[in-house]
């Protein structure tokens, strides 16, 4: 199958993630959606890292690297310099990790969001804390282990629904993307690109070092993810309107966990009340894009 | 027992020993393994503590507040940026009067990022009102944690244990961790001097005007001088239970010093060796250590220093338009003594550059071979750039 993408590459090889990182993964579509005319706001997170140290950088457009709760309020202050500037072609994208949005960067971007600031801001979601070496945030999915959810401390919690908060703002535009649907993700950046105002995407990027899973398989879960109704594939606008993009298979979700080293401590019983706990937002998703279950 | 725990641990096993109710901390190198040990020790029921994951240093420290306030006893552990978050709620705590105790690994600030060793982080909170007390290994540590949470409880205020980052946090060490029994019998359960209480209600932190607000800040300052007068006492009792006692300074071969070096944290060790190996070749070098900076124990500072012809102190450290913070410090310290001998400044060690007993080497014979000091702050090892 033909990748429907370009060839322009706007990151150089030699980064230095992980084997297999979706980070760097989903960066790279990114760009190729988004092209060369833009300012990236780099909140500190795996990314701080994998950009390269002082003096390379592994991308190719202006990167500011910024405080960790702060990737709201640099962007907002880049995009009011421009406007001051008279500069209206470049695209100001903040790059964040799950812990930099939901939690110690909810406020900024909160902030930012409310004001309508034309910027995209892009989570990229690894489901932990992996920068400092895998601690939980409130996007650690329920039945995870992290080093601060540990042994019989694992994460009983369910992870935040980040999308349905940005919702709440009425954000002109708010997606989730996937690393193992390049297409789809390129057509939403590109989309939050046309568009005036605040636009959020959510990016599902697997981590093989915190998720003690193969690098091999970070394509394969990220698919699964899509295609268990963990992860669906979504976007909505002005905070109403809601189109699921992808209907997926809806394979049971055991096979996704028994996958990850992360979830081995999971009984078939935390299985089911995970099955029924997908089930539920699946079933509320439908009933918001006014659609019923296949 | 003597066990070989890294000085991470050293903390999370005093934490453990200190019975401390509630924890409240933010992951950041390198302050991470603390809060995974930490983690640990609730997840497997060695301390009974609950442990909040909060969002942010700013929530943790907030959260420790609410805790604090409520009669618990609390501990939060940060580096770098994290404390710097955390600023408006130091002052919080000491003002509330509130004894939080925080392990600080020291970290380098951005921008650059940068996760190794560097003091200025930790300095630049010295007029918080918290009480600092800075560690050299993973023994005072341990020892350090377990006194922090007496001084801050004697006389109501937060307490600082300061630690390097990686050369002390992340460095295995025999460590002597004490039994419980042992540890109770030092360290008596929480006592709180006043508390939220639906049986006794009071309002705290309300408006105040300027007709009382001075007083209540001068008694803070009243509470940083106990926790000066009272410091020697505490360590009196841990050297009868423990056998072993720090000082808020340590004075190494003072008494007939020529120049005295003044080192604190992980700086300090390598420079017991330099000084052991200059003073074998006849040099009369003394070295001091100083332990306690808020409050700063001037007396002892004044009295171990004064005799010598020139001190020579290593700041970890900068504040840019001044200098060196601990120069700057022990300076002051000096000022008001006729005839005080020169302070010469030196920086060396920033963003997590090794300060080698060349290094050290070099800071005495420089300091020996000058007349007066070349400048308010000497470089150690610039790169051309
Ligand atoms: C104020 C502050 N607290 C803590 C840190 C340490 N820190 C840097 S990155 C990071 C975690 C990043 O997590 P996330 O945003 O999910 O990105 P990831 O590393 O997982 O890609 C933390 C805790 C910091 N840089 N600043
Ligand atoms: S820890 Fe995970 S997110 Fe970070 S570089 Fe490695 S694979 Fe990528
Ligand atoms: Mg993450």
């Amino acid at each position: 199958m033909e990748l429907m993408v370009h060839d322009q590459e706007y990151m150089s090889s030699g980064h230095v993630g992980c084997p297999g990182c979706g980070a760097a993964i989903a960066m790279r579509f990114l760009l190729k959606a988004l092209g060369d005319k833009i300012i990236i706001i780099l909140p500190a997170c795996c990314w701080s890292v994998i950009a390269g140290p002082y003096p390379q950088s592994t991308l190719h457009v202006p990167v500011i690297h910024s405080a960790f709760e702060t990737g709201g309020a640099v962007a907002s202050g880049v995009k009011a310099a421009l406007d001051m500037k008279g500069d209206k072609e470049t695209t100001v994208v903040t790059w964040a990790g799950d812990g930099g949005t939901f939690d110690i960067g909810f406020q900024a971007l909160s902030g930012a969001v409310e004001r309508n600031e034309d910027f995209i801001y892009v989570c990229y979601d690894n489901e932990a804390y992996m920068n400092t070496g895998i601690q939980r945030s409130s996007s650690t999915p329920y039945g995870a282990w992290t080093t601060t959810t540990p042994g019989d401390e694992w994460k009983r919690l369910r992870k935040k629904n980040i999308v349905e908060a940005l919702v709440a703002h009425r954000i002109p535009y708010a997606a989730t993307a996937n690393i193992a649907f390049p297409e789809d993700l390129v057509r939403k950046a590109k989309k939050a690109q046309s568009i005036t105002g605040s636009k959020f995407l959510h990016i599902y990027a697997s981590c093989p070092t915190g998720w003690r899973i193969a690098s091999e398989l970070s394509i394969k879960i990220a698919r699964m993810a899509v295609q268990t109704n963990i992860f669906p594939l979504y976007e909505v606008e002005d905070g109403v309107k809601y189109t699921i993009n992808y209907r997926p298979k809806e394979y049971p979700v055991s096979e996704y966990f028994k996958l990850q080293g992360r979830f081995q401590h999971l009984t078939e019983e935390d299985l089911e009340h995970i099955q029924k706990m997908v089930d539920e937002d699946w079933a509320l998703l439908l009933r918001k894009a006014g659609e019923h279950p296949s | 027992m003597k066990r070989v725990v890294e000085g991470s641990q050293a903390v999370a096993e005093a934490v453990r020993l200190a019975r401390v109710g509630v924890i409240s901390a933010y992951p950041i190198t390198p302050q991470t393994h603390i809060v995974e040990f930490l983690s640990e020790y609730c997840a497997n029921g060695s301390l009974k503590a609950r442990f909040m994951r909060v969002e942010s240093e700013h929530s943790a420290l907030a959260a420790l507040i609410g805790t604090a306030s409520t009669g618990v006893r609390a501990f939060t552990a940060t580096s770098g940026q994290g404390l710097a978050l955390m600023h408006e709620l130091l002052h919080w705590t000491s003002g509330a009067r509130l004894p939080i105790v925080m392990a600080e690994v020291n970290r380098a600030l951005a921008p650059g990022w940068n996760i190794w060793v560097d003091q200025t982080d930790s300095l630049a909170q010295r007029d918080t009102g918290w009480i600092q007390l800075y560690c050299e290994n993973g023994q005072e540590v341990l020892d350090t944690v377990l006194q922090a949470y007496r001084l801050g409880e004697l006389v109501n205020l937060p307490v600082m244990v300061v630690l390097d980052a990686f050369f002390l946090s992340h460095t295995y060490e025999p460590v002597d961790v004490p039994e419980q029994e042992t540890v109770d019998s030092f360290l008596p359960p929480y006592e709180p001097k006043f508390q939220l209480d639906p049986k006794d209600p009071c309002a705290f932190g309300s408006l105040v005007t300027p007709n009382i607000y001075m007083e209540m800040r001068h008694s803070i300052a009243q509470a940083m001088d106990d926790a000066l007068r009272c410091f020697p006492y505490i360590e009196d009792e841990f050297e009868k239970i423990f056998d072993r006692r720090y000082g808020t300074v340590e004075a190494l071969y003072c008494d007939d010093a020529d120049i005295i070096l003044v080192t604190t944290g992980t700086i300090t060790s390598t420079s017991r060796q330099v000084v052991n190996e200059l003073r074998a070749e006849g040099e009369k070098v003394g070295l001091m250590k100083l332990k306690l900076f808020r409050p700063f124990p001037v007396h002892h500072v004044r009295s171990v220093l004064i005799s010598a012809k020139k001190i020579a102190v290593i700041d970890r450290n900068f504040s840019f338009g001044a200098g060196g913070i601990f120069a700057q410090e022990i300076r002051a310290a000096l000022c008001n003594e006729p005839g005080h001998p020169p302070v010469y400044g030196y920086i060396a060690g920033i963003g997590g550059r090794d300060v080698t007993t060349d290094v050290i080497g070099e800071i005495y014979r420089r300091t020996k071979n000058s007349e007066a000091p070349e400048a308010e702050s000497i470089w150690m090892g610039l790169q051309e750039v």
